[in-house]
């Protein structure tokens, strides 16, 4: 067994592992907590394919922000265990095995596919041709991504704030 | 090292995601199956553009995770408002729709 190999199996196996816990433990924070460690096994692996700058960005976007802000909302929400529903005898009985047959299936033909891993230059240019990539060939949706941040950011604004009471329009009438 | 064994990983992360998505009663661990399977979309991804040596699909990985911090942004904001409205933060209360 080659170090790659070995390497891959113990990531994919924390990753799976992390996932499988994401969907079973009934608290919501456990869940997060267990999503933050696959996607820090899926940042190693983003290593094991050289792309250094993807991985960087796993880490630091996704389980440092995007993850802080599930913690954070989970914490403000005060989420308890969410409670047991009676699930139905369809689902239980149709419904779960169904998943587990899409499951293996997706794994199966996704798998079969007898693509290689082609030699690539092993120098320092993937960030480089990643950089000149983004900012020659994607520039107009790079800055599209832009305006997209600016539109979740007011968007998140709009609805988070509270409306009832709205002691700010009150001061804006007295003033005006 | 064949490229099949992270597809297939890829295939299994989706899948849980998908099954998350469907059995779980929580908004936010139905929204967290939701950044599971976008993760499972970049790990394929990114083997595919090693498996051909280029780097359009770590650019399009990069978009993937943009979107998905504005996503988390505005669906968050979304989860706050509903739990404010209906005190609630079960799926199956949620049913203003519902005849």
């Amino acid at each position: 067994m080659t170090p790659q190999m070995l390497t891959f199996l113990v990531l994919a196996a924390v990753a799976v592992a992390g996932a499988v816990n994401v969907i079973v433990l009934r608290h919501p924070i456990h869940s997060a907590i267990s999503l933050i460690v696959v996607m820090v096994s899926l940042a190693g692996l983003f290593l094991t394919l050289e792309a250094e700058f993807i991985a960087a960005l796993q880490i630091i976007v996704y389980a440092g922000a995007i993850m802080v802000l599930f913690v954070f909302v989970i914490m403000l929400l005060n989420a308890g265990e969410e409670e047991r529903t009676n699930m139905s005898r369809m689902a239980r009985y149709v419904g779960v095995p169904l998943g587990i047959v899409l499951l293996g299936e997706l794994a199966y033909q996704v798998g079969a596919a007898s693509l290689s891993m082609t030699a690539q230059p092993a120098d320092a240019s993937a960030i480089h041709g990643l950089s000149m990539l983004l900012f020659q060939d994607f520039v107009f949706p790079f800055e599209l991504t832009s305006i997209l941040i600016l539109i979740a950011l007011l968007g998140a604004l709009v609805l988070a704030q509270r409306r009832e009471g709205a002691p700010a329009k009150r001061e804006q009438q007295n003033a005006g | 090292m064949p490229i099949s064994y992270y597809l297939a990983l890829s295939a299994v992360l989706f899948g849980l995601g998908v099954i998350g998505f469907v059995f779980r009663r929580n908004i936010i661990t139905i929204f967290m199956s939701i950044e599971l399977m976008l993760n499972a979309v970049n790990l394929a991804f990114i083997a595919f553009a090693r498996a051909w040596g280029q780097l359009q699909g770590q650019v399009f990985v990069f978009f993937v995770i943009v979107v998905a911090a504005a996503e988390a942004a505005v669906g968050l904001a979304i989860v706050i408002v509903i739990s404010r409205n209906r005190h609630s933060l079960n799926v199956e209360r949620i049913n203003l729709l519902k005849l």
